[in-house]
């Protein structure tokens, strides 16, 4: 009984959500044009359901290009950062003042470089993700235990090869939490630059319905982008157990 | 300046202990020693060379297991042969040659069929006797220890040095051994050097002229509790100067 309500228990979080949402809507009467019931979003998506894709299909992909940079970027930063400690010292703050930034100030400049259309959707979504994968792979790194790394420089293994053998098997774990919260943040990157600056994309999309004041197919686009980044953040929680098991190990023993 | 005017001279075999109290400068002799650190003054000569930086021909094993948790028992053992030449080379064509070795290692301490655990699935005791065989499965000629058994608990302890006592008695290579446990050291070691405190210096230079092989039943016995004593009393006296 237990371990199934535990499976069950998110879907009844969301079935619950849903139904309060809807009961809300028709109890208080509350006009569509403010907030449409879901019955209606889901209307919508049915009627509208090849032009949603198309534009799901398009953030889907920005998004992944730019997490797939942030994901390269972010690794060899990280690396560079986290096993040398005075690039560490040197690159550290302009790091974090870079992340700072808020991104959405950063579209417009986007923009004048590379026009309006994917590259600075894909852009965007990269700057706003690469940050906690830095981050994360060089903490993995330079929280090396010293007698980890005298074990083998007295082997007489290059720097490469502690790299290699210890630093990043080490680093993995916090490697792959950094990507599930990578993954969503990339999404709201491409759909920040999407409403900004874009022709395509479930931000355009957004964007386009609200100024004709379609709000179930705002509602439409809100919920694909959810839903997208629920299944991506999912799919690299699963990775992150498959390829790390190691730091996941059950303290009753049972590994 | 953690050691100063320390002049060690240990025979290719010899199995040499250094007690001292804590700080005195232990592990800055073993890294000197181990080529990880480069003296300020002096020099280090291991096989008629002096010593320019890590040495291959070291084994190294601390306190702490150091094992990796993202590898089993066995790939642990099996990590100085993928760096140290000229295994590094021929570990692709002879990698089951090269593991049956380890595995026969991993018997030889105990730890037959504990080679698919991971280090976690293991006591205490076992990680450490899975480190000494990662320190010795490249076969260095000498094998350097920091005070490899002081996590474990007393009657695991002893059960390690009858381990390491059979390895050494097996196949003889140099052992250094850091050890704050006189006992440790009066059991296993030829030789027993008594460092000051810092900054450390040797003291006293006392063979142990015990017969080997040397059995638990040897520590009962009033030639060891006099060698003890006498160690004992060594370092009672650096404490108190």
């Amino acid at each position: 009984m237990k371990p199934n309500l535990v499976k069950a228990a998110p879907w009844l979080v969301v079935a619950g959500m849903f139904l309060l949402w809807e009961l809300i809507c028709v109890g208080f009467d509350v006009p569509e044009f403010l907030l449409p019931a879901p019955s209606a979003v889901w209307k919508v998506g049915v009627e509208q359901f090849e032009p949603i894709m198309m534009h799901a299909t398009q953030t889907f992909l920005t998004t992944l290009a730019g997490f797939a940079i942030a994901v390269l970027v972010g690794l060899l930063i990280g690396m560079a950062v986290g096993s040398s400690p005075l690039l560490y010292r040197a690159m550290y703050p302009l790091l974090v003042g870079f992340n700072s930034i808020p991104k959405v100030a950063f579209v417009p400049v986007l923009v004048v470089w590379f026009g309006i259309g994917t590259v600075p959707a894909i852009l965007t979504a990269f700057l706003i993700s690469f940050f906690p994968v830095v981050v994360n792979v060089a903490t993995g790194l330079a929280t090396l235990e010293p007698e980890l790394e005298d074990v083998l420089r007295s082997l007489g293994a290059s720097r490469l090869d502690i790299l290699a053998k210890v630093g990043l098997p080490r680093a993995m774990p916090y490697f792959f939490a950094s990507l599930k919260v990578a993954i969503t943040l990339a999404f709201v990157g491409s759909v920040i630059a999407e409403t900004v600056a874009s022709n395509l994309g479930i931000g355009y999309l957004m964007m386009s319905a609200s100024s004709s004041m379609n709000m179930p197919l705002v509602f439409a686009g809100l919920i694909v982008i959810g839903v997208m980044g629920v299944v991506m953040y999912e799919l690299f929680a699963f990775v992150e157990k498959r390829m790390t098991s190691w730091a996941h190990r059950n303290p009753n023993g049972a590994a | 300046m953690a050691i100063e005017d320390v002049s060690l001279d240990v025979r290719e075999g010899e199995f040499v202990a250094v007690v001292g109290p804590s700080g005195c400068g232990k592990s800055t002799l073993m890294k000197l020693i181990s080529g990880l650190r480069m003296p300020s003054g002096g020099y280090v000569y291991v096989d008629g060379r002096q010593v320019g930086g890590p040495l291959k021909i070291v084994g190294m094993a601390f306190q702490n297991a150091n094992l990796l948790p993202w590898r089993t028992t066995l790939d642990n053992v099996m990590l100085p042969l993928e760096i140290v030449e000229p295994y590094r080379s021929t570990l692709k064509k002879e990698r089951t040659r090269y593991e049956a070795e380890a595995r026969q290692l991993l018997a030889k301490v105990g730890l037959a069929g504990f080679e698919e655990k991971f280090p976690w699935e293991l006591s205490g005791g076992m990680q450490q006797r899975a480190s000494i065989c990662r320190a010795l499965i490249h076969q260095p000629r000498l094998l350097m220890l920091d005070e490899p058994f002081g996590a474990l608990d007393a009657f695991t302890r002893e059960e390690l040095w009858c381990m390491l006592r059979d390895l050494w008695q097996l196949q003889p290579f140099t052992v250094i051994l850091v050890t704050h446990d006189l006992r440790e050291a009066v059991f296993l070691a030829d030789t027993v050097y008594v460092m000051s405190k810092r900054p450390g210096r040797v003291l006293v230079r006392r063979e142990i002229d015990l017969p080997r092989p040397r059995d638990l039943d040897v520590t009962y016995t009033d030639a060891f509790a006099g060698y003890v004593h006498e160690l004992r009393e060594h370092i009672g006296r650096v404490r108190a100067s």
